[in-house]
């Protein structure tokens, strides 16, 4: 079975891209399936269900959905087999710039749009800059100059990726994505494989429940703001009672 | 310079040979402030927690500026210039042969007609994604009557078809001139402010309401943003093929506007069922079911015609005008 993951901002249009996408693919009558991740709802896994795609829904809730993702991509896997799928989808939404979901030896796709402004791909992790296909929305929404310096900011920062333009809507596009995922990488199983990097790190009193704000209420992995240079740069990790912390 | 070197040379100089990176430094948030310091030396003083912001580890940010700077020569390299795209039939929808090669040449204005639905979209398609048999029309692309190169494909520079489509809309917040340098600079375009000047005049002799370089491209007339990414797509972008998805008739010269994309040297396609507009094309394919099933050359008779759609055009814009100056109707 092949493994594709994609990922994005919030309302990039994942879910439009990867529907236009499945609907080259099964021109090929490839039986295509995907795990849809998401926060706290969604009813997206209907758009795929009523198309006649097998479908599975994992909600992260108040966990990051990074590490949901990563905690539950492998069993995912085995499901897919189970359906006899030739290609499975991993769609998760990225929802702090910093996720970094994509695995080694695993086809990775990111969708960003031309709505989020020039300076948005700079701003976004691992998630854009280490994904092989980096898929450009909403194109018939802006101008052509527009387009032409999004996509010249994109290659900016991840030059190795194919960048293509895809409308989620009238699914211009889509059918040239879909050669290009043709060619993903076979997956066996995901028992030993890794990520291609580091997810985001939280570890701190928070995270494990407290509400309540001070500098005596926060322990772990914490981050200050430098006031003084206008910039976060400081980590400043204190011992979680019974946690090993290492910055 | 050669590519080992990139990285214990020091910045000062291989900014000198290749400024652009620069721009990579400092969309990963690398200060190239020193001036001799090598990328060996900033890369390794990177600290673990910038790692994390970076994105991605040494190796791959090493791989990644070694792409980019690949990258950015190719823009330098020019493509073999388009003189002739080939599209040679494929299919329609129920499998029937398309039996036609149509040649297209710079300066040439080829309009496509066609219910919606009838493949008009997947016929721009094949040609923006050369095909080669391998998408569902099974047509197949030739530039200059060659099998063309794959990168036409994926390259960002050189991208075959530049894209006019119905918006109207800038989303940007930046001036005119802001935004038309910032294109230009994107594309590394030598004298930028010769072409700023150069796109604004012509914008403004299209759109006919005149604006300034400052006004902010967000607050421009339909007609006004419409002139000004004609103009700019005409004389900034590098596809040789553009491709128009209808000019309405908003505060626009249409006539002028296609003169202008026809002097550049484009290869013009434009989706359009104004009788004014389809006139002023040499030709007309119709597309059905998928297929391109006729191809109408403009007659003699039909150009002559044109001059009294034109009259007709004239006299209904007279009267838009009339009614913008607050006058009646009630006499035409």
């Amino acid at each position: 079975m092949q493994l594709v993951t994609v990922s994005g901002p919030p309302s990039s249009g994942k879910t439009a891209v990867i529907l236009q996408a499945i609907a080259a693919l099964q021109q090929q009558k490839r039986k295509i399936g995907v795990i849809k991740f998401d926060c706290l709802l969604s009813d997206d896994d209907q758009l795929y269900a009523k198309r006649g795609i097998p479908v599975r829904k994992g909600l992260s809730g108040a966990l990051c959905p990074d590490h949901y993702f990563v905690s539950n991509i492998e069993a995912c896997v085995e499901w897919g087999k189970s359906q006899q799928l030739d290609m499975l989808i991993s769609e998760s939404a990225g929802l702090c710039n910093r996720c970094s979901p994509h695995i080694k030896e695993v086809a990775a796709v990111c969708v960003i749009d031309n709505l989020s402004g020039i300076g948005t791909p700079k701003k976004i992790g691992p998630m854009l800059k280490g994904a092989d296909i980096v898929v450009i929305t909403k194109g018939d929404i802006v101008s052509q100059a527009e387009r032409e310096v999004f996509a010249s900011r994109v290659r900016q920062v991840n030059p190795q990726a194919v960048i293509l333009n895809v409308n989620g809507i009238t699914g211009q596009g889509a059918f040239e994505l879909s050669t290009l995922l043709t060619d993903a990488a076979q997956v066996v199983s995901l028992k030993g494989s890794a990520l291609r990097f580091s997810m985001p790190a939280a570890l701190c009193s928070y995270c494990l429940g407290e509400t309540r704000i001070g500098e005596e209420h926060q322990m772990g992995n914490v981050r200050k703001i430098d006031l003084e240079q206008g910039q976060c740069q400081q980590r400043c990790p204190k011992s979680v009672q019974g946690l090993e912390v290492t910055p | 310079m050669k590519l080992d070197l990139l990285f214990n040379t020091p910045l000062v100089q291989l900014l000198k040979h290749y400024p652009y990176v620069s721009d990579f430094l400092d969309s990963f948030a690398l200060s190239s402030g020193g001036t001799d310091v090598t990328l060996d030396e900033l890369f390794g003083a990177i600290t673990a927690d910038q790692w994390e912001n970076i994105g991605l580890n040494n190796d791959q940010l090493r791989q990644s500026l070694l792409d980019y700077v690949a990258g950015m020569g190719a823009i330098h390299q020019d493509f073999a210039k388009v003189e002739r795209l080939t599209v040679v039939g494929g299919f329609d929808k129920d499998g029937g042969a398309e039996n036609c090669e149509i040649e297209l040449i710079p300066g040439q204005v080829t309009c496509i007609v066609g219910a919606t639905g009838s493949g008009k979209s997947r016929l721009l398609a094949d040609i923006e994604w050369v095909a080669q048999g391998d998408t569902p029309t099974g047509r197949h692309i030739l530039i200059n009557g060659q099998v063309p190169d794959a990168q036409w494909r994926f390259s960002i520079e050189h991208k075959l078809v530049a894209q006019l489509s119905q918006n109207m809309n800038f989303v940007m917040d930046l001036t005119v001139a802001e935004f038309v340098r910032m294109h230009a600079e994107s594309r590394f375009v030598p004298d930028v402010d010769d072409k700023i000047e150069q796109i604004i005049a012509q914008a403004n002799d299209l759109a006919g309401e005149v604006f300034s370089v400052d006004t902010p491209i967000t607050a421009l007339s339909g007609g006004q943003s419409r002139a000004l990414m004609i103009a700019d797509t005409a004389i900034l972008s590098k596809s040789p093929i553009v491709l128009i998805d209808e000019i309405e008739n908003a505060g626009i010269d249409r006539k002028k506007a296609l003169d202008l994309l026809v002097k550049e040297e484009k290869i013009v396609l434009m989706a359009t069922h104004d009788p004014i507009l389809a006139l002023m094309g040499q030709r007309r394919l119709v597309i059905k079911n998928g297929g391109v099933a006729k191809i109408i050359t403009t007659s003699a008779a039909e150009r002559a015609n044109l001059t009294q759609l034109e009259i007709l055009d004239r006299q209904l814009m007279a009267l838009r005008q009339r009614i913008r100056s607050g006058e009646t109707l009630e006499k035409l």
